[in-house]
């Protein structure tokens, strides 16, 4: 399939079955320097038609300490843009067709160099891009390098931002915004706040694209809770939990697979009864 | 002529000098820095504000400092003339507080009941704490573990001030992590808290506005010199860590035709792997919200930067300071851990005066260009002396233990 077009496929997909994504986050390198292949297509196998795989960098400063620690673990295996990009190789060649985002920081990106990540990213199958610290004001010539190629970019929207503001990001996305549930970091937080739905009720009226929300999503209870007002769910610090409660960095492979399809079925599960607002449905 | 004057325009209404600069943050706090930048625009053109900020730096952080005739320095090196500006007398013994002063200000006005700040040697952290007692704001800092030992003076004087340290135990446990962990608290409680940044990095508009608060330096010194009917100098030295007190120093000068020297900690050497010289042997990148040179290695992971001095002891530069480089504005250079105590022990007996190990840099580099005969009689030069060295005098007596035959006693 065409890059990016398993993203807006991915999507219509939900549309069609009313349903959110559900879009698991993996370091690449976490837990060992071998895993990310196996632990993405089983994610895939899982149900999830979206996968965010984040570059990792030492300095991730949207992340909270569960991520941290998973890029340093990344780190010390050895990961870098270049291995992250030779992995994604390899799970399109075992035939996987998820839409794959990668995530990650400005820093290693640029000394990747822009144009040559844009066109290796495309190469092996990537769909779309999630820079923390790159908002739209910044993205100028990277995102006219991407339309170029059709690779699809990303903005996170803060729920603190007034609306022009939420236009002017939603807008300058390709496919899909991406919701921070609340101002703060990347983390598993225990409740789902009443003012992250305030929020992505306002983003819907103000968006004209699909979003997906993240940050803190861990449970069933928060997909259903959260699912009928978004178009996908995130979920990221969950699934390293998972993987360290069965080892983390000394983890067998076998085991980390297990640990994040147990914890994605049943989150899989919960969007499929998380019908989405009506208002999404005929938009 | 037309390009020196492009200086005092920088940044532009992005946030750039030149390439370097910009605002490379998470989204949810581009609402605050747009709101910070537009409060600080205000408040330098309000009247009230202005006064009441030259009042505190006159009464309360000992403003004007002086502009001291080192003549004991002077003979040591052979015949320049030599005034260092004395911002080792202010409150809290450094620089630090001229811009403390200013964002404390500047919190209360936009009515933030809730300050944070990251610190390396201690110096800063304890100027916003000073600041934050003063105008009974609930005051966080942020502090690298390896930092906190190596200041623990200054630990405690924040403590005493009414302020709550948190250790930092990511990464090298230094300035850097620190910085990461106070963006973080940032971004988690931005409608309540004000982060007075330490230096001239971070996004837009704190480097901008570090330097307007720091300028001070650079501006008294023109004054005095007027006052004492001196001709204008021809060399500023300056340290360089994020580089706050150089550019306080440099700015009002930049349109003038003299020299500026920055000097950056070499650590062990530039050659080896344990530095902090950014400008000297750095990569452009992408660290803490601005685009500047950076320590870095092939895969754009942050290098773990050394320096004896935790002030310097950073793996980015502000971004004005990678322009004035790149635009050959002022000359970048480094001097070693080694030399940098020296030049402490020996400022210390020639002038009656012990400077911070950051500032001992800058010394130290005036004493090399004297050696190298770079300076002599008909040059007139410009200290820093960013801070006073009570708080180091640990670490130099750690490193004068292990190197014996360093030691002037
Ligand atoms: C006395 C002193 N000088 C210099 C510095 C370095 O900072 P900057 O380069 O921003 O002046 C510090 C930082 O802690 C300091 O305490």
């Amino acid at each position: 399939m065409k890059t990016s077009d398993r993203i807006s496929s991915a999507f219509a997909a939900g549309r069609e079955a009313s349903q959110p994504l559900v879009v698991p986050f993996i370091t690449a390198g976490y837990p060992t320097a071998t895993s990310t292949v196996p632990i993405v297509t089983a994610l895939a196998a899982s149900g999830a038609d979206m996968i965010e795989i984040g570059m990792p960098f030492s300095d991730p400063l949207a992340d909270g300490p569960t991520i941290q620690h998973a890029s340093e673990v990344a780190l010390r295996n050895g990961m870098t843009v270049g291995k992250t990009l030779e992995a994604v190789r390899e799970i399109r060649a075992s035939g996987t067709d998820a839409a794959l985002i990668l995530m990650g920081y400005c820093n290693p990106v640029f000394a990747y160099g822009v144009d040559a990540f844009i066109k290796d990213a495309t190469q092996v199958g990537v769909d779309g891009l999630i820079i923390a610290d790159m908002p739209p004001d910044e993205a100028g010539e990277f995102l006219v390098s991407c339309r170029a190629v059709g690779l699809s970019l990303t903005f996170l929207v803060a729920p603190n931002a007034p609306d022009d503001r939420i236009r002017k990001v939603d807008g300058a996305s390709t496919h899909f915004s991406y919701c921070v549930s609340v101002t703060g970091v990347t983390g598993a937080r225990s409740a789902i706040e009443s003012r992250t739905i305030e929020f992505l009720q306002r983003m819907r009226k103000l968006s004209t694209k699909p979003f997906v929300v993240g940050f803190g999503i861990k449970k069933p209870e928060h997909v259903m809770t959260l699912g009928p007002h978004a178009d996908g769910v995130v979920v990221g610090s969950a699934i390293i939990d998972a993987i360290e409660s069965v080892g983390g960095a000394g983890a067998v492979v076998v085991d980390a697979v297990n640990a994040v399809s147990t914890l994605v079925a049943p989150l899989c599960a919960a969007a499929r009864q998380a019908t989405m607002t009506a208002q999404r449905r005929e938009a | 002529m037309s390009e020196i004057t492009q200086h005092a325009k920088l940044p532009d209404k992005n946030g750039r000098f030149g390439q370097f600069g910009g605002r490379f943050v998470p989204e949810t706090l581009i609402p605050a820095l747009s709101e910070l930048e537009e409060a600080h625009a205000e408040a330098i053109c309000d009247a009230e504000f202005t006064a009441e900020l030259e009042r505190l730096l006159c009464d309360y952080a000992g403003r004007p400092t002086p502009l001291y005739r080192a003549r004991g320095l002077e003979d040591e090196t052979g015949g320049a003339t030599i005034w260092l500006k004395r911002e080792d007398l202010l409150h809290t013994g450094a620089h630090k507080i001229n811009n403390t002063i200013g964002q404390g200000l500047l919190a209360r006005r936009m009515a933030k009941q809730r300050v944070i700040a990251e610190t390396g040697a201690g110096q800063h952290g304890v100027a916003s704490a000073t600041v934050a007692a003063m105008f009974g704001l609930d005051c966080t800092v942020y502090m690298g573990e390896e930092d906190m030992r190596r200041q623990r003076l200054n630990v405690f004087r924040m403590e005493l001030l009414g302020a709550r340290v948190v250790p930092v135990s990511s990464g090298s446990r230094t300035l850097k992590d620190a910085t990461n962990e106070a963006i973080r608290d940032w971004v988690t409680n931005v409608d309540s808290t004000f982060y007075i940044l330490g230096s001239v990095v971070g996004p837009h508009p704190y480097p901008a506005m570090v330097r307007n608060f720091q300028s001070v330096i650079g501006r008294e010194v023109r004054a005095q010199l007027l006052e004492a009917g001196e001709a204008p100098p021809n060399l500023l030295i300056a340290c360089v860590g994020g580089g706050s007190n150089a550019i306080g120093l440099f700015a009002d000068w930049l349109d003038d035709d003299i020299n500026m020297v920055g000097v950056e900690g070499a650590g062990h050497g530039i050659d080896t792997a344990s530095h902090s010289a950014t400008l000297s042997r750095g990569a452009i990148g992408i660290l803490h919200g601005t685009r500047s040179y950076l320590l870095q290695d092939n895969d754009g992971q942050v290098q773990l930067p050394h320096s004896i001095s935790a002030g310097l002891d950073y793996p980015g530069v502000g971004p004005q300071h990678s322009h004035l480089k790149e635009t050959g504005r002022v000359t970048y250079t480094s001097v070693t851990d080694s030399q940098a105590v020296l030049a402490l022990q020996r400022l210390s007996r020639c002038e009656g005066i012990i400077p911070a190990l950051e500032s001992a840099h800058a010394i130290a580099k005036l004493y090399e260009m004297a050696e190298t005969n770079s300076i002599g009689e008909s040059d007139r030069v410009v200290v820093c002396l960013s801070g006073r060295g009570d708080k180091d005098v640990e670490v130099v007596t750690e490193h004068l233990d292990a190197h014996p035959e360093e030691d002037l006693r």
